[in-house]
Order: structure tokens, then C-alpha cells, then sequence
């Protein structure tokens, strides 16, 4: 049997989880797109966009989306990760790792 | 941690046309690239589009596929999953922006007008886990209740809020409550209708099948409100999904603690049980439903006694329909104000329809009370197909009546609907195009009447046999004018005579019939003839000089009476046509005509 502070806790612990299917406020959220074409996994995308899905879930960042999408068309950059603000133009990074990664969630957060 | 979902709809339109496998075909896949930590595949309630089922939905991209097959899971699992691109092609794509593709649901047309409360966790939830449904607040409601809220303060809130039943008649539901709070008696009951017995209605089905802990978790809210500690879902055996999920729901909230002696420890006691129903019409009834709850055949008792006051096992008892409990939770939570500004002066929030009929979007959609007939059927149904023109939209089902398209704007609420002859019913909308007769569709709902009548009261078991016999004379040409006189009081009758809501309202869909489409009626009677080519007994199938003499009609006729020489016309032996249309779907001259 559970207590109220249990079915507390199981709400908090499984919002992001269920939070991924809410895009009601798409258009109102930040989107990061990891390229993730052969290249881009060539590369290394999936350690950078694994890097964000877990930083954005440890620092329990609220409006920040990440998505996949295939070869951005500059295979010699990947792994290439784009960044859209809304009302902002996107703003591109290349040669991307976990530690710059982590950069770029720095600069969105600041 | 998952970055990705892949929502398969399970409700029963999609489950149908495979949605279980499509399902374990992803899960499958999804094994074989080695990605099950990273992909979740998610079987969920029902999503609304069911017109384009199989649907799929995977976010975070809230990319929105339609009529996916088994088949085409591997191309989906490659281009989306691994390499990240929409595939375009299995895109819903929008009539209305010709055929261009639509990303997401919530960019759909289809969904722009609606608004979910009742639905809110259908095609979002995996409604067999309990932690989804916490996730998004569920349960909250409750917790409140049992804290911060004094059995009053929930009843004054619920009467606040306006909410009126969703099962038909459109009661006040928080009255309902007061008059059985006010009993004074140890034992008192919390019932759910979960019959559904209108034809081509499925609203309550899917709110079961896709959130079956919203209705769980406001039977409780009841219970502590009234002072119950017992409830009964009474749901149809020909819900298998639904009741499998409410048996895996029930069991995981008696788990957790939310049912039982001493709910998350505040001392309040309240258990839930199901009885399933064989599916008769008239169990839906309320008096019907309790003694058929009690054991007995489901026949319907006289009222007074109203169930609040001495109702299942003679005890004080509040009855409601799924869909109105499945809004309780949200009018806790949100409060009584937010959810009397939505809706009209006396219909507050939203109400789900099941739409049905001559319309694009077959499906389920939740609109706010005061939406327009018109922007249903053009906007969210997506018009009429094949070019056809709106006639009349059914509501209310077998007690309901016909809008027709003079009435295309009014804004849908019990009182207007009652107004102009229909009524809100439980929420089946079917929708009618030039092709149909009235006087058929009255008949067909009639039929389903005099089928469902339990027999108990006489207006009910013959009145409405001889008012079909009435209909079956109109339709074969043979009543006179006199009948049809004879016919609307016959209806009368039966409406002030009938024990119960079966027959006090069978006759609804004849007079609303008569009162918009007077002249069908009379077509039939003075000219033998029907309007829109519907009643075998008064149409005939004629060739017409279009026809090459392809002898193509004559070989398909199940009845050889199609006869002629290659290259000339053909022609048909009245004496033998049964009227089967096999001979017009197969001419591809077209030309063969029903006069
Ligand atoms: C013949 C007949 C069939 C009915 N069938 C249903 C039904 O299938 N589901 C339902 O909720 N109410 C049905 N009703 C209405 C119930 O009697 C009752 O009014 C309703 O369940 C009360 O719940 P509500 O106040 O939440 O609408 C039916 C009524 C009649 C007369």
C-alpha cells in the first residue's frame, strides 16, 4: 500500500517521462536537432545526443526538446547539432562532442 | 531513460485492423537494432482519427502516421527511428490543404476545433499503467478531497461547475449527489453506466479503454462524497478491452492503496466492482441496470422511488455515465469556474461525440458545448464524401431525433437540441447524406426499438410494434393518409403512456422525422414513390440507352433477371429484380439507373 507521499513522488519521477508526448507548446520550445544520418553516427551522434537527453533530464530543464533527424548535408562537420529558439535564427554547431555538447546546453541555459 | 515513444493506438477501431501486431512488430524491431533502452512502444487508448487507422503516433516529433500496416513497421523503424526522417508518405495528409501532408495530430483539422477534458489521457497514456497515469496528475483529485475537502465542499463544487449528465437526460449531477448525501443510511451505492447501448455510439467504450483510471478515481470521489463505500461498474461483456482494463486497473489501484479499507491511510474505505451486462438496450435504463446489478432480469421499475433515495438493493444510489464521471476529476483539480467557462449559459464544458455516418472523419471528438452542427460535420468530419450534400444528422439514437441542414448553426446544447426536436443523448452523431430516406431511417431506429423492448409495459411491447407496422405500410406504398394521422397520435400515446425512458422516447425519431421531412413521408404515400431511392418496394432498376450490351449486369445477377442480346441494349424483368444494386456497382457505363 502506498502513502500519499508515495503517489507524490511517483508523479514527479515519471513527468518527464510522459512530459515527452505534450507537444502542445512546440512551438513555444527550444528544439535541438542531432544529426543523425550514417555519417553523423559515424561520427559519434548518438554519445552527444544521449549526452543531452540525460543532462536535460538532470537538470531538470523544462521546454527543451530533443530530436533526431538524418545527414544535414555537411557529412565532413558531423556530428552537427542545430539549435532552434523560437523568434531566433538557428544557430548551427559542428565537430560536436559530450563536452561541447554540454557547452551548448550551458549557452541555452544562459 | 527513454528519448523516444512510439504510441500505437489500441482502441477498438485500430485494434480491429491489426493494431495489435503492429504493435509487436515494433517491439520486435525494435529488439533487433538493439534500441529497446532507447525506444518505448506504448499501446494506448483511442486517438479520434479512426477513419485512418492503424494510427501511430512517435514523439517527441508528434510525427502522426496513418494507416500503417504490419508491413511497413521496418521502413518506419529505418527512416524514423534509426535515421531520424519523417516519412513522408505515411503522413496523414489533409484534404481540406489538398493532400499535402500534416505533421502532428494537434496541426489536423480534425483536432484544432476540439478541446480534451473527458479525454484527455485517450492516445496519450498506456492506460495499463497506473504510473502514466499518475504522471499526469491522476489521483491528485482524490488526494484532495480526502485532505482539504469536506464531503459538502466536493458536492458544492461539482454543483458549481455546472456539470450535467452525460448519459442522456442531462441532470444536474451534482444535485443527484446532494439528494443522496441527504440520506441518512449506513449503506449507499456509486454506480457507473458503462452499458452504451445507442447503436454506433463509443464514446464511454474509449474513455474505458483509454483512461479507465479516470472513472475509477471519481467513483471514489463520489463515494467519499456521498458516504458510499461501495461501487459497481456496470459495463457491457461485449467490451472485452474495456473490461480487461478495468480489471488490470482495479487491481493496481487495490494494490496501491487507492481502493480499499484505508485509502492511502486516511481512513476512507471504498471498493469498486464490475458486473458485466449481456447487452440489452433497456439495462442502460437506470431502474433497469440496478436490478439487473441486483441479479434479476433487467426489466425497468417505476420512479418514485428515485434511486437516490432507495435504489440498488433498496439502498440510497447515485448513477452516472462514464463520461461524466471521466470530467470530475478535472473540475476538482482545476476548479468550477474554469470549467463553467467553457460551453453555454445552461450546458457547461465539452461533450464527446462519436461520429458516424456519411462523413470524411469518422471518429471520436470532444467539443465544447455551443460548437456549431456545421463545424462539426465540415470542419472536424471533413465534409460529406464523394461530393455529396448534407441532409440531416442523427443524435441521441434510438430516443433522439434528425437536425436538419436549416438547423446546420445552432449551437449544440441539451436545451437547443430539445428545442428543435432531437436531443443530446449519450453522443452517437450520424451523419446523412442525399441517399438516405427518412422514413427508412426512422424505421431502422424503430426496429432497434421494438427488438429491445423488455416486454413489461403494454404502450411499450405493442404500441411501438403497430407504429413499425405503420412505417413498413408507408414504405411499401401502400399507407393512406389516414394512417399517417393515425401514426402521429399512435406516437403520442406511446410517449405518455410507457413505464420507462425506452418507451417514453422510442417514438422520437418518427416525429422528428415528420416534423423536417413531412413530404418523404408523403412522396411515399401519395406517389408510391421514395425520394432518394432507398425502399426496394418502391423503386425500380431501369437500363438506359447508355448501355453498350456488354452483358457484364447480365452475368453478375445473382437472380438471372438480366436478359438481352451482346451489343444491344439489355433489360430487366421487374418480376424477378430483387433490387440488389450488384447490377448498378458493376455497369461501367453507368447505365443503370434506381426511378
Ligand atoms: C432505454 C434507455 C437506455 C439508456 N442507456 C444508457 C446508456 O447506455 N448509458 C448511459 O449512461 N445512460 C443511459 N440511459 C440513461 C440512464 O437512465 C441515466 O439517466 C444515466 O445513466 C444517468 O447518468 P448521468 O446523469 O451521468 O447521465 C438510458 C436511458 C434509457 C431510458
Amino acid at each position: 500500500m502506498k502513502s500519499i507521499a508515495d503517489i507524490m513522488a511517483i508523479r514527479d519521477a515519471m513527468r518527464s517521462h510522459v512530459g515527452l508526448r505534450d507537444n502542445a507548446d512546440a512551438e513555444k520550445e527550444i528544439h535541438i536537432v542531432v544529426g543523425m544520418g550514417t555519417c553523423g553516427l559515424n561520427a559519434g551522434a548518438r554519445t552527444v545526443f544521449n549526452t543531452l537527453v540525460d543532462a536535460i533530464e538532470e537538470r531538470g530543464l523544462a521546454g527543451v526538446r530533443v530530436t533526431r533527424t538524418g545527414c544535414l548535408g555537411n557529412c565532413e562537420d558531423e556530428p552537427v547539432v542545430e539549435v532552434h529558439v523560437p523568434e531566433k535564427d538557428v544557430a548551427t554547431y559542428k565537430n560536436v562532442d559530450a563536452a561541447k555538447a554540454l557547452e551548448i546546453l550551458n549557452n541555452i541555459q544562459a | 531513460m527513454y528519448r523516444t515513444h512510439i504510441l500505437v493506438c489500441g482502441g477498438t477501431g485500430c485494434h480491429s485492423n491489426n493494431s495489435g501486431k503492429i504493435r509487436e512488430a515494433f517491439e520486435e524491431q525494435i529488439k533487433q537494432k538493439n534500441l529497446q533502452d532507447d525506444v518505448l512502444v506504448v499501446g494506448t487508448g483511442c486517438f479520434g482519427l479512426c477513419a485512418v487507422g492503424p494510427i501511430i503516433i512517435i514523439y517527441p516529433e508528434g510525427a502522426f502516421y496513418s494507416g500503417i500496416k504490419v508491413e511497413d513497421v521496418p521502413e518506419i523503424i529505418e527512416e524514423h527511428i534509426v535515421k531520424g526522417r519523417l516519412v513522408e508518405k505515411f503522413l496523414y495528409h489533409e484534404k481540406a490543404l489538398g493532400n499535402k501532408p500534416v505533421k502532428a495530430l494537434s496541426d489536423t483539422n480534425f483536432y484544432k476545433k476540439q478541446t480534451r477534458v473527458a479525454l484527455r489521457n485517450c492516445g496519450v497514456i498506456n492506460p495499463e499503467a497506473i504510473d502514466e497515469y499518475i504522471a499526469r496528475d491522476g489521483y491528485q483529485a482524490l488526494i484532495k478531497c480526502l485532505t482539504e475537502l469536506d464531503p459538502q465542499q466536493v458536492i458544492d463544487i461539482v454543483k458549481a461547475s455546472g456539470l450535467r449528465g452525460r448519459g442522456g437526460a442531462g441532470f444536474p449531477t451534482g444535485v443527484k449527489w446532494q439528494f443522496a448525501k441527504n440520506q441518512n443510511n449506513d449503506t449507499k451505492y456509486v454506480c457507473c453506466n458503462a452499458d452504451e447501448g445507442d447503436p454506433g455510439a463509443f464514446m464511454d467504450r474509449s474513455v474505458l479503454e483509454g483512461d479507465p483510471h479516470a472513472v475509477l478515481e471519481a467513483m471514489t470521489i463520489a463515494g467519499y462524497a456521498i458516504g458510499s463505500h461501495q461501487g459497481y461498474i456496470y459495463v457491457r461483456a461485449e467490451y472485452p478491452i474495456a473490461v480487461d482494463r478495468l480489471k488490470i486497473a482495479i487491481a493496481q489501484s487495490r494494490e496501491y492503496g487507492l481502493l480499499g479499507d484505508n485509502i492511502l491511510g486516511t481512513g476512507f474505505a471504498f471498493d469498486i466492482e464490475l458486473k458485466l451486462g449481456s447487452g440489452a438496450f433497456v439495462c442502460g435504463e437506470e431502474t433497469a441496470l440496478m436490478t439487473s446489478i441486483e441479479g434479476h432480469r433487467g426489466e425497468p421499475r417505476p420512479r418514485p422511488p428515485f434511486p437516490a433515495v432507495k435504489g440498488l438493493f433498496a439502498k440510497p444510489t447515485i448513477l452516472n455515465n462514464v463520461e461524466t464521471y471521466a470530467n470530475i476529476t478535472q473540475i476538482i483539480l482545476n476548479g468550477a469556474e474554469w470549467f463553467a467557462s467553457m460551453g453555454t449559459e445552461k450546458s457547461k464544458g465539452t461533450k464527446v461525440f462519436a461520429l458516424g455516418g456519411k462523413i470524411v472523419n469518422t471518429g471520436l471528438v470532444e467539443i465544447p458545448m455551443g460548437t456549431t452542427l456545421r463545424e462539426i460535420v465540415e470542419d472536424i468530419g471533413g465534409g460529406i464524401p464523394n461530393g455529396k450534400k448534407f441532409k440531416a444528422a442523427q443524435t441521441g439514437g434510438p430516443s433522439g431525433g434528425c437536425i436538419p441542414a436549416e438547423h446546420l448553426d445552432i449551437p449544440i446544447d441539451y436545451d437547443n437540441l430539445i428545442s428543435i426536436g432531437s436531443m443530446m443523448g449519450s453522443g452517437g452523431m450520424i451523419v446523412m447524406d442525399e441517399d438516405n430516406c427518412m422514413v427508412d431511417i426512422a424505421k431502422f431506429f424503430l426496429e432497434f426499438t421494438v427488438d429491445e423492448s423488455c416486454g413489461k409495459c403494454t404502450p411499450c411491447r405493442i404500441g411501438n410494434r403497430r407504429l413499425l407496422e405503420y412505417l413498413d405500410k408507408i414504405t411499401s406504398g401502400k399507407a393512406t393518409m389516414q394512417d399517417l394521422d393515425d401514426m402521429e397520435q399512435l406516437c403520442y400515446y406511446i410517449k405518455s403512456n410507457s413505464l420507462c425512458g425506452l418507451g417514453q422516447t422510442a417514438p422520437n425519431p418518427v416525429l422528428s422525422t415528420l416534423r423536417y421531412f413531412r413530404d418523404e413521408y408523403e412522396a411515399h404515400i401519395k406517389e408510391h414513390r421514395c425520394p432518394a431511392h432507398v425502399c426496394k418496394r418502391l423503386i425500380q432498376f431501369k437500363i438506359t440507352d447508355k448501355c453498350i450490351g456488354c452483358s457484364a449486369c447480365s452475368r453478375k445477377c445473382p437472380v438471372n433477371a438480366i436478359s438481352g442480346e451482346i451489343k444491344k441494349k439489355f433489360d430487366i424483368d421487374q418480376a424477378k429484380c430483387i433490387k440488389c444494386g450488384q447490377c448498378i456497382a458493376t455497369c461501367k457505363f453507368g447505365a443503370i439507373i434506381k426511378e
